[in-house]
């Protein structure tokens, strides 16, 4: 889109904010045992209160009630408005599909967050408000560019009485063309879903040697020709005396612990969870940055003694690990 | 499922649930989208996954929320009561990947005889599925 298409899509998007999606709607369904059982089945829930009926009916509930998770599901439109089968739009069909026409294809559910006020009961009816509260500005994702539609809906019963509410955030996005183009190549098959590896080691010039030396489960550390000052990580020239000359020599990976730190959040996918990132002391004299493993994340101070280890740690990577020595 | 609830006493601050596995299959995707009255394509429609930039089809929102809540009322028992559930999904839950969810106690409030458990849902190819915080309600006695 052009800035100009862009803004005149954002105004016919901002107009939405704040707009009702209809009259408040009594859900096409009340609330039911079938539903309930349904639901209890595939979420694997065996709360007695849900199915078994002579449980319930002892508990401090006197009978049966639905799983509050299923608050916005008695006010769901069902596979008619999914298909686009109805004649009839409602506010927020009709938003969903401005997007869709200026290529947000892509939709999903981001964020909920309910609130239960009253647990709801066979023959209860569920009356939904839904409010469009807020459109983000455009965003950058893991997914594509998008916007986060997000709609505050108030449940009321057959009294009018308030039995909860719900925030939802739905992503809006432009799918990007090359995970479109790479997951469309496998299809038909069904590929094996990859386990990520590890970010891959950046090997240039200098250091490629060194990475080299690791995937065939040698430690090395550069040392000067001219003085013999050991040095890493691996660079062109001594700071010592300034020579260009170096070889290596193997490290006997004995070493101690110099600093660490644990990475707690976010968990990356491919890396293990806890993940302790140490400054390692080698007894030859250089220091590295290597994972720490074998212990945990407590048991770890400045000064441990470590032992360190070559090894494959996923379908991509070698790497020296550093356990309690 | 055991029967007996905890009561809000025996409950303590930084105490871990134990963990729960899930086999995300096409079976649970489907079976989730289609309780929770989800028609949505991309819940049952690997093209239209695949059209989107995934893989294969992902598990709905409302199927992960309702996994959150069962995980922890199957930890309290049958006589808690859930207050509130807040969901953040990250990375989707497609067939063949294993979810475990774990959770610990975060927050007691006294007055409300409430606690707040901190869940977090990994599954093992992409990370953090799901991540938020129940609050629910425990009798004072048994
Ligand atoms: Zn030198």
């Amino acid at each position: 889109m052009t800035p100009a298409e862009t803004s005149a899509f954002e105004a016919k998007i901002r107009a939405y904010v704040g707009r009702e999606m209809g009259p408040p709607k009594r859900g096409n369904d009340d609330v039911n045992l079938a539903m309930i059982r349904h639901w209890a089945e595939v979420t694997g829930d065996e709360n007695p209160l849900y199915t078994d009926a002579e449980f319930a009916a002892a508990s401090s509930r006197k009978g049966i009630i639905a799983p509050p998770t299923m608050l916005g599901i008695w006010a769901m439109e069902g596979y008619p408005m999914a298909q686009g089968h109805t004649g009839k739009v409602d506010v927020q069909r009709e938003l969903h599909n401005i997007f869709e026409a200026h290529g947000f294809t892509g939709v999903l559910g981001t964020n909920t967050i309910t609130e239960f006020h009253r647990e709801l009961r066979p023959g209860d009816q569920v009356i939904s408000h839904t409010v469009i509260d807020n459109i983000s500005a455009p965003k950058k994702t893991a997914r594509g560019h998008g916007y986060f539609i997000e709609t505050v809906t108030r449940f009321t019963d057959q009294h009018g009485q308030d039995v909860g509410r719900q925030v939802f955030r739905t992503l809006r996005f432009m799918p990007s063309a090359e995970s479109v183009a790479a997951n469309q190549a496998q299809s038909g098959g069904d590929a094996k879903l990859k386990a990520p590896t590890r970010i891959q080691s950046p090997r240039g010039h200098d250091n490629a040697w060194w990475w080299e030396a690791i995937d065939q489960g040698k430690l090395l550390i550069q040392r000067c020709k001219r003085c013999g000052t050991l040095r890493h990580p691996p660079r062109p020239m001594c700071g010592e005396c300034q020579s260009l000359e170096w070889d290596s020599i193997e490290s006997s990976l004995e070493g101690e612990v110099y600093s660490y730190t644990e990475v707690s959040y976010p968990k990356f996918p491919g890396y293990p969870d806890p993940l302790l990132c140490g400054l390692i002391q080698l007894k030859e004299g250089t220091r590295l940055v290597a994972n720490i493993v074998g212990c945990v994340p407590e048991a770890v101070h400045v000064g441990m003694k470590v032992r360190g280890k070559v090894e494959r740690v996923d379908d991509a990577t070698v790497l020296p690990n550093f356990y309690p020595a | 499922m055991n029967r007996t609830t905890r009561t809000f006493g025996s409950v303590t601050l930084g105490e871990k649930l134990p963990p729960l596995k899930i086999d995300v299959t096409a079976g649970l995707i489907v079976g989730g989208a289609l309780a929770s009255r989800d028609f949505t394509p991309v819940h049952h429609d690997k093209a239209a996954a695949q059209a989107t930039g995934l893989p294969d089809i992902f598990m709905n929102i409302l199927t992960s929320n309702g996994l959150m809540g069962r995980y922890v009322t199957d930890w309290t028992g049958p006589e808690a009561a859930l207050k509130s559930i807040e969901v953040k999904l990250g990375a989707p839950n497609v067939p063949g990947m294993v979810m475990t969810i774990t959770g610990e106690v975060t927050a007691k409030d006294d007055a409300a005889g409430t606690v707040i458990v901190s869940v977090s849902g990994d599954n093992n190819v992409w990370g953090t599925h799901m991540a938020g915080k129940v609050c629910v309600a425990l009798p004072k006695e048994s």
